[in-house]
C-alpha cells in the first residue's frame, strides 16, 4: 500500500491525503484503487483482448469504460461520465499498436465523498500503468471548486461541492501539463476558469510526482 | 480524381485544405454555417423550435404538465430535457434504446439548464407543495451533419422563449386546480445560453462549427457555454488532444462572438412572432 503526499504550499489550497494500491485483483489485467480523502474507486482493466463484432476497428484498439455506482443502475450520468473518460483515455492509449484488440476499463464506485470524477481520473491512470498499456502520456484529475467568495478550493468535499458556486474538473496530462479533458458545473468567469487552471496544473504536480515515486517502489523490489 | 484520393485518404484529403485555411465546403475555420430558425411551428406543444445549422436540422418541442414538487424541493418546478437522436437521422444510430451519444447529450443540456439557470425552477411553482408545472423539453434531431450539441442548446433556448404557459388556479373550496386556457403568460428567461463548438485537428488547429466529417476525422472536440453577462456556463471538453489555456482561451473568446451574433438572430425572430 502506497500512500501519497498531502498539503501544498498554500493554504486553502491543499489536496485530501491520497493513497493507491496496484494489483490487488487476480483477474483482470491491471488494476488499481485510488482513494483521495473518502472517495475511492477501483478500476480493473482488460486489454488487449478479443473485441466481439461491429466494434472492430482496423487501425486501433478499442477502447470501452464502464462506470459502476455503488447503490442503483447506472444511469444518464454515468453513461456521460463514461464518455469523457472513454475519450480521455483514448487520447492517451496508444491504441495504434494493437488494432483489432478491446480495451475494457471498468470502474466501481466505492465511496463518493466529493471530487469523485477526479478520482475516477487518477484510478484509471494508474489501472493503465498497471496493465501495462503503452502510453503517450500520464494523466490525472483535480477538481477545483468556487466558494461564494471566490475562493479556489481544490479536491473538495461532498459539502463543499454543494455550497461552491461551481465545480471545474480537469484532466491534465504529464507532458506539458495541457488540458486533455474539462468539465464545469455551474458558472463562473473568464478568469476564474483560467485561475482554477492554474491551480490545477500546480496540484497536478504533486499528483504525477506521487506517480513517479508509486512506480519507483514497485519495480526497485525485483 | 478528387473524390478517389477523399476515399482513400480522407485525412490527407482535409489537410490540404487546412494548409489554405480553408475547409472543403468553402468556409474559413473560424466561421459557422447558415444559421437558421423557425419558431412556434409544432401547434400541439406548448413551445417549439426547429434549428437548422447548415445541414443539421433538430426540432425542439415543449410540453407543460402539472404534477406536485418534490418533498425536498416544495417551490421548485422541474425541466426534463431528452435529446433523441434517432435513426432516421444517419446511418450511425440504430433504432432502439438511446446510445451513449444521446444520453451524453441529453446530460449535456440537462448541465447547460443547470448551469446557466436559464429559468429559475421556483418559477415553475404554482402551489408551494402541492402544485407545480413540469416542463418535458424534446430535442429530436432530423439530420445529423456535426455539432449537434450547439444546435440543440438554440433549439432549447428558442423553444423556451415560444412557450406559453396557461394560467392555473386553485379553487379554495375544491382544492382541485383549474387551467385557463385562455390566458396565457410567457416563461421568464432569465438567461441566454448559447453553445459554441470546436474541433480539434492534428493536436493544434482548431476548427469552428465542425461537420460530420470533420468531427470523425477530428482527434477531439470542445464546446463552450457562454451566458449574455460573458460568463462561462460550460467548458466541456470530453477527452481528445490536449490543450494548452492560451488554446482555451482563443475559444472562449470566439465564443463570445458567437453569442451576441445568436443572440440577434434570437431577438430577431421571436421580434417577428409578437403581433399576435
Amino acid at each position: 500500500m502506497e500512500a501519497g503526499g498531502a498539503a501544498m504550499a498554500t493554504a486553502g489550497c491543499c489536496l485530501r491525503p491520497f493513497s493507491c494500491e496496484q494489483g490487488l485483483l487476480s483477474r483482470p489485467d491491471g488494476s488499481a484503487a485510488f482513494v483521495q480523502g473518502d472517495t475511492s474507486v477501483l478500476a480493473g482493466l482488460y486489454g488487449p483482448a478479443e473485441v466481439r463484432g461491429s466494434k472492430e476497428s482496423p487501425e486501433r484498439a478499442t477502447l470501452e469504460v464502464l462506470l459502476r455506482p455503488k447503490v442503483g443502475l447506472p444511469g444518464v450520468g454515468e453513461r456521460s461520465r463514461e464518455q469523457l473518460l472513454r475519450q480521455t483515455c483514448e487520447a492517451v492509449v496508444l491504441g495504434a499498436l494493437h488494432p483489432r484488440t478491446a480495451i475494457t476499463l471498468v470502474l466501481q464506485v466505492l465511496s463518493d465523498a466529493g471530487s469523485l470524477l477526479s478520482c475516477c481520473l487518477n484510478a484509471a491512470c494508474m489501472g493503465l500503468l498497471d496493465a501495462g498499456l503503452p502510453l503517450s502520456s500520464l494523466f490525472c484529475g483535480v477538481t477545483c471548486a468556487l466558494d461564494a467568495q471566490g475562493a479556489i478550493v481544490l479536491d473538495p468535499t461532498t459539502r463543499q461541492e454543494q455550497e461552491a458556486r461551481a465545480v471545474l474538473t480537469f484532466a491534465i496530462d504529464s507532458t506539458e501539463r495541457k488540458v486533455l479533458m474539462a468539465t464545469t458545473r455551474g458558472s463562473c468567469s473568464v478568469e476564474e476558469m483560467q485561475q482554477c487552471l492554474a491551480a490545477a496544473q500546480r496540484a497536478a504536480d504533486t499528483i504525477f510526482q506521487f506517480y513517479r515515486d508509486s512506480a519507483r517502489r514497485r519495480y526497485s523490489k525485483s | 480524381m478528387a473524390t478517389a484520393f477523399k476515399t482513400v485518404e480522407p485525412l490527407e484529403y482535409y489537410r490540404r485544405f487546412l494548409k489554405e485555411n480553408c475547409r472543403p465546403d468553402g468556409r474559413e475555420l473560424g466561421e459557422f454555417r447558415a444559421t437558421t430558425v423557425n419558431i412556434g411551428s409544432i401547434t400541439t406543444a406548448d413551445g417549439s423550435a426547429l434549428v437548422k445549422l447548415g445541414n443539421t436540422t433538430v426540432i425542439c418541442g415543449v410540453k407543460a404538465e402539472l404534477a406536485a414538487p418534490a418533498v425536498d424541493s416544495a417551490n421548485k418546478g422541474y425541466i426534463v430535457p431528452n435529446v433523441e437522436l434517432p435513426s432516421l437521422c444517419s446511418t450511425r444510430f440504430r433504432s432502439g434504446p438511446p446510445g451513449e451519444e444521446a444520453q451524453a447529450a441529453s446530460q449535456f443540456i440537462a448541465d447547460v439548464i443547470e448551469n446557466s439557470q436559464i429559468i429559475a425552477k421556483e418559477d415553475l411553482c404554482i402551489a408551494n407543495g402541492k402544485l407545480a408545472w413540469v416542463l418535458y423539453c424534446d430535442i429530436i434531431c432530423l439530420d445529423y451533419d456535426g455539432n449537434i450539441l450547439d444546435a440543440s442548446a438554440f433549439a432549447l433556448l428558442a423553444a423556451l422563449k415560444n412557450v406559453q404557459l396557461p394560467s392555473v388556479t386553485i379553487n379554495e373550496e375544491t382544492g382541485l386546480s383549474e387551467v385557463n386556457l385562455k390566458q396565457k403568460n410567457p416563461l421568464v428567461i432569465r438567461k441566454h445560453p448559447v453553445a459554441t463548438s470546436f474541433a480539434i485537428f492534428d493536436d493544434t488547429l482548431l476548427v469552428v462549427d465542425p461537420t460530420a466529417e470533420e468531427e470523425d476525422l477530428a482527434t477531439g472536440t470542445v464546446t463552450i457555454v457562454t451566458d449574455e453577462e460573458d460568463r462561462l456556463c460550460s467548458v466541456h471538453k470530453p477527452g481528445g488532444s490536449p490543450l494548452t489555456g492560451a488554446k482555451l482561451q482563443d475559444c472562449i473568446t470566439r465564443a463570445i462572438t458567437r453569442h451576441k451574433e445568436v443572440k440577434k438572430l434570437i431577438d430577431k425572430v421571436i421580434k417577428s412572432i409578437k403581433p399576435n
